[in-house]
């Protein structure tokens, strides 16, 4: 009864024509946001934030927009995984191992359409998560040391053989990489700095967004110049929007529980959205009887990422407000909106501020409806943006990406980084190894390495403490099972894995 | 088909003017991603500095993270050194890297120290159900027994919260260093996560970041670095009153560049004086768990300078800098 009249507290809060208003502008600047390479949500958000003050809108207002913006970019950055195969934001990259196959069967709408409906369910179901649990929920954070996070992570790279690509010893070559680029920056345990070689830029190591842009885009225009426009893969034709049915109820339980493992991971302080959809993603191959259609357009492969990334989008929602840690680079810009509106997120928050929780709460469910109306009988209107040939799209969308990495730190030193993770990209491709490792490994990577120091702190350099709990000796154990258990029951799957790869 | 070529061209020159604007009005560099206290030092000065008309039109906070702020100094020093429209947000981080040269052999003097309108103060949280009561309790079990104990803290090793921890025990008479654990985390909050969690014994940060797990009973303070105990929270000890001389603030102020006009140099100082003397920035204050601390013009650069050659001194002395 309580949880009814706080959610009719925070629908009074929410429902005026303003607030409306903004939910919905929010959404479209979120969803076009997110669509773009190079604008996630994180740098989305802090552009927009001087605008909220500039419009005089209080908390509760700036609130509604911001979240808004922040959840369209969630939904958003599928859009140009599925249409161009390059991600739009961080957590969207997952999505491109399946969406783009699928598009280039001529499925691009059932694409769009599937992961509209699987990033709703996600959202929606993470929002309802919150609301019901938040305060619960907020003490997992307590039971994760720097020993569980460090197996959490292991986890994660345990389980990457053979991402994107069938051969598992380039994953494997192309994850070193990635760990190895994390390497860079200031060494948080001793103050040291690394690989920097003096140089200021390097201090806070890569920034994985001038990464992906890099990798991606960068090196889909070397790609289209070498081939003078016809090899590239851009170019998908866009068929006409039905809704497939049949491939909403087969992925029904693909959805659900991408929603599940992305909505735990999201609520990890630290993990984060890109995190749930690569678990997302991982689980769903890994219970998967037939995995042959995995990295070719298999539907479960898009519904698992995109349900794991929104859902933990709202999951990263919980250690913001109840313990006033960010989970995410979008929860934490969006943490220090609130500081700027005067309302410190923490324990007491739920009880102390209700209108704010309970106004944000309405508003993440009323953008999640307004965004399926968007992603799904409109995602066109939106599609029809990447939609122009590739000749002028490519260069404009480097623009965009070039635009987006220096507003990150308005210096041109990303600009020049991020040219020259095109080039890497271009060699990697023609080698035929993947890329998406490589992010990762920058991604995780310093998590796990910093995990990994602090526990060696705690302990005096114990390695037993590695496995003192039982937390952590469950992912060790799923995570040794992850790794070993693809090796073991090779010889027992129907089908023999094809031995060529996929990258194009 | 040209209509779609336009739509793109659109959403191209939107986001293009959208950035480009930025450097018409006057700018808040933060030198740290958005979430941070330079990051709140920016948006919530500048904001009160239009709403009560200290300046004419709204302030744009940049946000250009990198170096430990290092790369906002180098930029300011080498790039901006005569634009008049600039600030910068500073803390005591700032001062701390700059007396331990680690802004890549950039000086104080390179830029001009605005003043500050703010601290935070630092101190030492235990959990609730920590055997610690008092400061001395935890102080001397760490001397006793310093591979038992751990902190956390925001900074990374090196930094102000390590250095707090290590002033104190310096106090103590412990000066062997190596043996003190210290884990440098991301922010307070993370840091208290692992305190309640059980996994440091202890948290070294700001009053700030633990406001709200005081109210909810999860954490118990040990002590505050400052001279006298914070207003709002007066139950909590001093450290000077329990024998351990060590006063830790954390100032939040702004510098400009060297080479801008005296003219705006007197503009913005009016402007931040105001700022320090309005009741929203009072309101903010006592949000965020500030307490007052008010050095604004030439005096707040002696300020600097003095705190600096106390952590130059420390730092050599505790080893952490050769």
């Amino acid at each position: 009864m309580e949880l009814l009249n706080n959610l009719a507290l925070g629908f009074q809060v929410a429902i005026t024509p303003t607030t409306l208003s903004l939910a919905v502008i929010g959404c479209i600047l979120g969803t076009i946001i997110g669509a773009l390479p190079g604008l996630g949500p994180s740098n989305g958000v802090a552009i927009l934030i001087p605008l909220s003050f500039s419009f005089n809108l209080d908390a509760t207002q700036a609130l509604v927009l911001m979240t808004s913006v922040y959840y369209g970019a969630m939904y958003g950055g599928r859009i140009s995984s599925i249409l161009l195969n390059i991600p739009g934001d961080e957590p969207a990259m997952m999505t491109t191992l399946d969406g783009y196959p699928m598009a280039k069967k001529g499925r691009a709408g059932d694409a769009l359409v599937l992961s509209g409906f699987a990033s709703f369910v996600g959202a929606f179901l993470a929002t309802i998560g919150l609301m019901l649990l938040a305060p619960i929920l907020a003490r997992i954070a307590f039971l994760f040391g720097p020993a569980e996070y460090f197996a959490l992570y292991l986890l994660a790279f345990c389980t990457l053989g053979g991402i994107g690509s069938q051969n598992q010893a380039k994953a494997a070559v192309s994850v070193c990489l990635g760990l190895g680029l994390a390497m860079i920056g200031v060494d948080n345990s001793t103050g040291m700095t690394r690989f920097t070689g003096g140089n200021l830029h390097l201090f806070d190591g890569i920034d994985f967004l001038v990464a992906i842009v890099g990798l991606f885009a960068v090196t889909e225009v070397f790609v289209f110049i070498e081939s003078h426009g016809k090899d590239s893969t851009i170019g998908v034709k866009l068929t006409k929007i039905t809704i497939p049915i049949k491939d909403i109820i087969f992925t029904r339980w693909t959805i659900l529980r991408g929603t599940l493992v992305g909505f735990v991971a999201g609520l990890l302080p630290g993990a984060g959205a890109s995190l749930g959809s690569f678990l997302a993603y991982m689980s769903e191959k890994a219970l998967a009887k037939d995995k042959s259609l995995f990295g070719k357009g298999d539907p479960r492969g898009i519904a698992a990422p995109e349900a794991g990334n929104n859902a933990a989008a709202g999951g990263a929602l919980v250690p913001m407000l109840t313990l006033g840690v960010p989970g995410s680079g979008t929860t934490a810009v969006l943490l220090a909106l609130l500081m700027t509106l005067n309302i410190t997120p923490g324990p007491l928050l739920f009880t102390e501020r209700p209108e704010v929780v309970w106004g944000l709460i309405a508003t993440l469910l009323i953008a999640n409806f307004v965004l399926l109306i968007l992603n799904v009988p409109l995602v066109k209107i939106f599609a029809k943006i990447l939609q122009v040939p590739a000749s002028i799209l490519l260069p404009g969308v480097t623009m965009i990406s070039f635009v987006g990495i220096f507003s990150l730190s308005g210096s041109h030193f990303d600009l020049l980084l991020m040219i020259g993770f095109g080039v890497l990209g271009f060699v990697l491709r023609k080698l035929e190894i993947p890329v998406v490792p490589v992010i990762l490994g920058i991604l995780l990577g310093e998590h796990m390495e910093v995990s990994l120091r602090r526990a060696m702190v705690l302990s005096d350099g114990d390695w037993t403490y590695l496995f003192s709990s039982n937390i952590s000796i469950g992912l060790w154990a799923a995570a040794v099972i992850g790794f070993l258990a693809p090796i073991f029951l090779r010889p027992y799957l129907k089908k023999p894995v094809a031995h060529k790869t996929d990258i194009k | 088909m040209t209509n779609k070529i336009f739509k793109t061209l659109l959403t191209g020159a939107f986001f293009t003017i959208g950035s480009a604007s930025v450097s018409l009005s006057a700018e808040c560099i933060a030198p740290a991603n958005p979430g941070g206290g330079w990051d709140f030092t920016c948006r919530s000065i500048t904001k009160i500095m239009y709403d009560i008309g200290a300046v004419d039109s709204p302030v744009q906070v940049t946000n250009m993270a990198g170096g430990g702020g290092g790369l906002a100094y180098a930029h300011v020093v080498n790039e901006r050194n005569s634009d008049s429209e600039l600030i910068v947000a500073a803390s005591s981080a700032t001062a701390t890297r700059l007396a331990q040269n680690a802004y890549s052999g950039m000086t104080y003097d390179q830029v001009r120290f605005l003043g500050a309108i703010g601290a935070d103060p630092g101190v030492i949280v235990v959990a609730a159900d920590s055997p610690h009561k008092t400061l001395n309790d935890l102080l001397d079990a760490v001397i006793a027994n310093p591979s038992q104990h751990a902190f956390a803290g925001g900074s990374a090793a090196g930094g102000f919260d390590h250095l707090k921890v290590l002033m104190a025990l310096g106090k103590k008479g412990f000066t062997d260093i190596s043996k003190v654990k210290y884990i440098g985390v991301d922010g307070d909050a993370d840091a208290i996560t692992q305190t309640v969690g059980g996994f440091t014994s202890a948290m070294t940060g700001d009053i700030s970041g633990v406001v709200g797990f005081i109210k909810s009973g999860d954490v118990r303070v040990l002590a505050s670095f400052t001279d006298e105990r914070i207003p709002g929270f007066e139950n909590i000890p001093t450290a000077k009153e329990q024998g351990v001389d060590v006063v830790a603030v954390n100032w939040r102020g702004l510098y400009t560049p060297k080479g801008a006009s005296e003219e705006s140099y007197k503009n913005w100082t009016e402007a931040l004086r105001k700022v320090g003397d309005s009741a929203e920035w009072a309101a903010a204050m006592k949000a965020n768990g500030l307490a007052p601390f008010n050095k604004v013009g030439p005096n707040f650069q002696d300020y600097v300078v003095g705190v600096m050659a106390e952590i130059q001194a420390l730092s050599k002395e505790l080893g952490v800098m050769k």
